[in-house]
């Protein structure tokens, strides 16, 4: 048997509320990190994951403390240590790579010297030694040229880069225990799926135990030996990797996994109904009760216990695991699609641009954008009424800044946005009438920051129905109550605040909001990348089912493909703010494509540990579009040479109507990409 | 972490609210001396008129400069008045005059911060830039040039003492609007088509009301302060009127010798300024905003 390095033995910390009860965030929690195995640690937001995670390095956030259990390294219990020993063991024994590296490195101090300090503070080595180190362990991360990489601010580096210095500094003081708190969650997809593989190559290299925390089973597959799976503070389902993601035999795992989307399956995942109880709410009974498939009457009164199966090695927590055990693999069941797009044109874009540069003192005074090398150039989209369309493409791609154009927040450097074949909309917000205004709604990605705080529901979807049908009284509350049932919730939320309501419901208020206005179209921007993945899957749900309803078309951004497979009739793939590709959905998931959808498509991580990611370009970012030739000539791998660099490449059509932009014939892109 | 917010239920009554606030800052001990001081002194600008035992203007010159006793506690002035008569009084016209300065303060300081936070480009530079110039000049100065040009009557010094500190506030409500505006709930209503006023009705207003209210409340005290120092000058309220500035102001050569006729005042003012300023900390930190990590502008 393996060495236990970490032993977590159960384990409660939570906090007092202000009438005095005990809350529980984390509910007698019992584990064990094996020497050299890497653990994922699994859950929706306020599971109590990243308490967990914290509490493994003895840290308590400020407000809970420990109610009851231990925490065992080297066989001391951290959370009863005092802070000078612990000072000792963070850095050197455990240490922690942080969610954001961005925001972790200080930002006017040189890479080189913060590693060095980590160095200093870590590791016994000599001034000579410790140099040698910094671009040892530069080369470890694979950063190009760590010389160079040593002397820059943290700002000089991508989001990937900086990443990757977090993991250097985590690597310098060699710890046994390395605790990952969602490394990856803020990165773009091809950078994620480069900075996983590091992992995972820095895991075998060093021996490192790696305790890795993340809401993205994606992710987890691609890195653990062993996965933990939390729900609402406790161990639901403890497990070998391979066996918890192919036959979950817990049913909140079970239901997990069918709420993601895939990129195999067209149409929408099952959702999971209901969202995780909020702490100190559950007094008897299993905590997953009120949304669980399988629940029987004792599993309302009665808590299961974690039972330990020898056969399988796996941990569960739940009465019924035997009938699931019979038949859990995942048979995803999707709900089909319907498409009801009409022939008749809604939206045509002709070559949009956009430009983000500052304008010059003549050009600002004659009320003109000049740039010539635009961030947006060349757009041409027609969009049918009833289409899901989506834009997809990394962070900067430029996709939310067409979105911002369309709804007239952002003035466009030329181009025409045209409404029903016949009506020029402006880009200047000021010049639309209120009619212009009304058929475009936006909803956006973070429903915390779209809705006002000090609002009530009621007050937020009442604002589109006074401003453009002037209702009152008791036609407005009636709209409103109407309103409320269609994005399924009671009237009794009209009363309530947003920071009173679950993340899922905040969206569905904000989707209720862009409804009132009875617009023609609805500009989606990333409404899915805050919310959970069983909520996910509702809420995609939810907008279909609308769609369907009102004949509405939705225009539709996203950085993850396997969403946008799900939902979209249509899908448009941006590289610094020039179209790569443009085809129906279905197509622009096969071979041949543009060779930047490749890549994406190769980046995707799914809940599998059999498919592993293909990564085909280097994840380098670049600030700005090149100024002639093709926009993604400086990633492509497949690149063609001096024509690639100087020819901006045509488009070309494939035989089921997909539009590709490259300069490599068809048949030859298929070839090379088959393979 | 907000781990409070999520046990709070339905939709409160502005009263609940409002008293809940004030049982917040009562339970903190500054809080309750603050507004123990705060509450003792508006009562007593309440009911002086009534409860004073001699005629304030009653000059007596057989009773100069006595000292405190059983029949005159704290003593008389140079010109045989009661000072016991006159501190009690005296708080009146500085509260009610402060009081209605910083809502004009906070009024037109909060609004036009506000507008500028929201429209931002070039009507915000020229108009910040406008608020800079103002901010340099030396306060007394320039109040000193508005009482001498137009007199010191209550209607000139209430809107004077509002505009000059009105124009802190226009910064602190544009940082405060800067925050609100870059949220999504703003773009969705621009979207929308709202008009500004609308949008700062309903979507600032409610958002930056408390950084507004509690600045309002320190630049009471300051005013407070600024207000004496003008009748200390001589340029506040005209004599009789029985005023803290203006009694410290007469009674300070005689301090060596008649040191209640000076005491007095200067225990009201203080008082005063203490028990506003720390009601203002208690009401910022029931609010949930604290003072102590910014710097006041």
């Amino acid at each position: 048997m393996t060495e236990i390095i970490q032993k977590v033995k159960n384990l409660s910390i939570g906090f007092k509320s202000k009438k005095g009860e005990e809350i529980l965030i984390l509910r007698n929690i019992s584990t064990n990190i094996k020497k050299g195995e890497t653990v994922g640690i699994v859950g929706e937001s306020g599971s109590g994951k990243s308490t967990l995670a914290l509490a493994m390095m003895g840290y308590v956030k400020h407000g809970l403390y420990t109610i009851g259990g231990e925490c065992e390294f080297n066989s001391s219990n951290l959370l009863k240590m005092k802070n000078r020993d612990l000072e000792k063991i963070r850095g050197r024994k455990i240490a922690m790579i942080p969610q954001n590296a961005g925001q972790a490195l200080t930002p006017n101090l040189k890479i080189g010297y913060q590693i060095d300090e980590a160095l200093q503070l870590h590791s016994d080595l000599k001034e000579e030694e410790r140099e040698k180190k910094i671009s040892e362990l530069l080369n470890k991360v694979r950063l190009p040229s760590p010389e160079t990489i040593a002397l820059r601010y943290p700002h000089e580096l991508s989001g990937g880069q900086q990443q990757r210095v977090a993991v250097a500094m985590a690597l310098a003081g060699t710890p046994d225990l390395l605790l990952l708190d969602e490394p990856t969650t803020g990165l773009d997809v091809t950078t994620q799926a480069h900075v996983l593989e590091l992992l995972n190559f820095i895991a075998k290299d060093t021996g490192t135990s790696m305790v890795y925390v993340s809401h993205d089973l994606g992710a987890i597959a691609q890195v653990s030996d062993r996965i933990i799976v939390m729900y609402s503070g406790e161990i639901v389902l403890e497990g070998p990797s391979r066996d918890i993601l192919k036959k979950p035999i817990h049913p909140y795992t079970y239901g997990l996994l069918k709420s993601i989307p895939k990129l195999s399956l067209a149409g929408l995942p099952q959702s999971m109904p209901g969202s995780q109880p909020q702490p100190g709410t559950i007094h008897r009974g299993c905590s997953f009760f009120d949304r669980c498939d399988f629940s029987e009457e004792k599993c309302k009164n009665n808590s299961p216990q974690l039972e330990y199966l020898e056969e399988l090695n796996t941990s569960v927590r739940c009465f019924n695991h035997k009938s699931l055990m019979n038949d859990s693999q995942v048979n995803q069941t999707v709900n089909e699609i319907k498409t009801s797009t009409q022939d008749k044109e809604i939206l045509n874009l002709s070559e949009v641009s956009i430009s983000y540069a500052k304008q010059k003192l003549l050009d600002q005074v004659l009320n003109r954008i000049s740039d010539d090398n635009p961030t947006v150039k060349d757009i041409n989209i027609n969009i049918k009424k009833g289409e899901t369309i989506a834009l997809v493409g990394e962070s900067g791609s430029g996709k939310s800044t067409i979105l911002k154009s369309i709804a007239g927040l952002l003035r466009t450097k030329g181009g025409i946005i045209k409404f029903d074949q016949n009506r020029n909309l402006s880009s200047d917000l000021k010049e639309r009438d209120p009619n212009d205004l009304r058929i475009i709604q936006l909803i956006f990605q973070n429903p915390d920051e779209s809705l006002n705080p000090n609002h009530t529901v009621e007050e937020i979807i009442a604002q589109p129905l006074k401003l453009y049908f002037g209702l009152k009284g008791e036609e407005l509350k009636k709209n409103i109550i109407d309103l409320l049932q269609k994005v399924r919730l009671g009237e009794f939320y009209m009363s309530r605040y947003p920071r009173q309501l679950s993340g899922g419901e905040k969206q569905r208020v904000a989707v209720a909001r862009a409804f009132a206005a009875k617009p023609d179209i609805i500009l989606c921007d990333e409404v899915t990348s805050a919310l959970d993945v069983s909520v996910q899957a509702a809420v995609l749900n939810l907008l279909q089912q609308l769609k369907e309803d009102f004949g509405t078309t939705y225009i539709f951004v996203s950085h993850d493909l396997a969403v946008v497979r799900a939902i979209s009739d249509r899908v448009a793939v941006l590289y610094q703010g020039r179209l790569c590709e443009v085809g129906p959905s279905k197509d622009v998931y096969q071979f041949p494509s543009h060779p930047y959808t490749e890549v994406l498509l190769g980046a995707v991580l799914e809940p599998d540990p059999d498919i592993k990611p293909k990564l085909v370009a280097e994840d380098i970012v670049e600030e700005k579009p090149p100024q002639k030739g093709c926009s993604f000539q400086g990633r492509c791998s497949r690149i063609l040479g001096d024509i690639c660099k100087n020819e901006v490449p045509t488009w070309q059509i494939t035989n089921s109507g997909n539009s590709i932009r490259c300069h490599i014939p068809l048949k030859e892109l298929q070839k090379d990409q088959i393979n | 972490m907000k781990l409070d917010n999520i046990y709070q239920e339905e939709k409160k009554s502005n009263f609940a609210k409002v008293s809940e606030i004030i049982i917040t800052m009562a339970s903190r001990p500054s809080g309750f001396i603050g507004l123990s001081i705060l509450i003792f002194h508006v009562i007593l600008a309440f009911i002086s008129p009534y409860v004073a035992p001699y005629d304030f203007k009653a000059i007596n010159p057989t009773l100069m400069l006595q000292a405190p006793s059983a029949e005159y506690w704290f003593g008389t002035d140079d010109l045989g008045r009661d000072v016991f008569t006159r501190t009690i009084l005296g708080g009146r016209t500085a509260l009610t005059i402060t009081f209605f300065g910083s809502l004009i303060a906070l009024l037109w300081g909060g609004l036009l911060g506000i507008f500028c936070g929201l429209v931002g480009g070039k009507t915000d530079d020229i108009v910040m830039r406008i608020v800079d110039a103002f901010l340099s000049i030396p306060w007394i100065l320039a109040m000193l040039l508005i009482v001498s040009l137009l007199g010191t009557s209550t209607e000139v010094l209430i809107p004077a003492l509002g505009f000059f500190y009105g124009k802190g506030i226009v910064r602190v409500a544009r940082a405060a609007t800067h925050d609100v505006i870059a949220k999504d709930f703003i773009v969705s209503a621009r979207a929308r088509g709202h008009s500004n006023f609308s949008i700062i009705w309903n979507e600032i207003i409610p958002n930056v009301r408390d950084a507004i209210l509690v600045e309002g409340a320190m630049r009471w005290s300051w005013m407070l302060l600024g207000f004496s120092s003008l009748s200390f000058l001589g340029f506040g309220v005209s004599p009789p009127t029985p005023d803290w500035g203006l009694m410290i102001s007469n009674a300070r050569g005689l301090m060596s010798f008649a040191y209640w006729s000076v005491i007095a005042p200067i225990v009201g003012l203080s008082s005063l300024i203490i028990g506003i300023n720390l009601t203002a900390d208690a009401f910022a930190k029931a609010l949930g905003i604290d003072r102590s990590t910014k710097a006041p502008v």
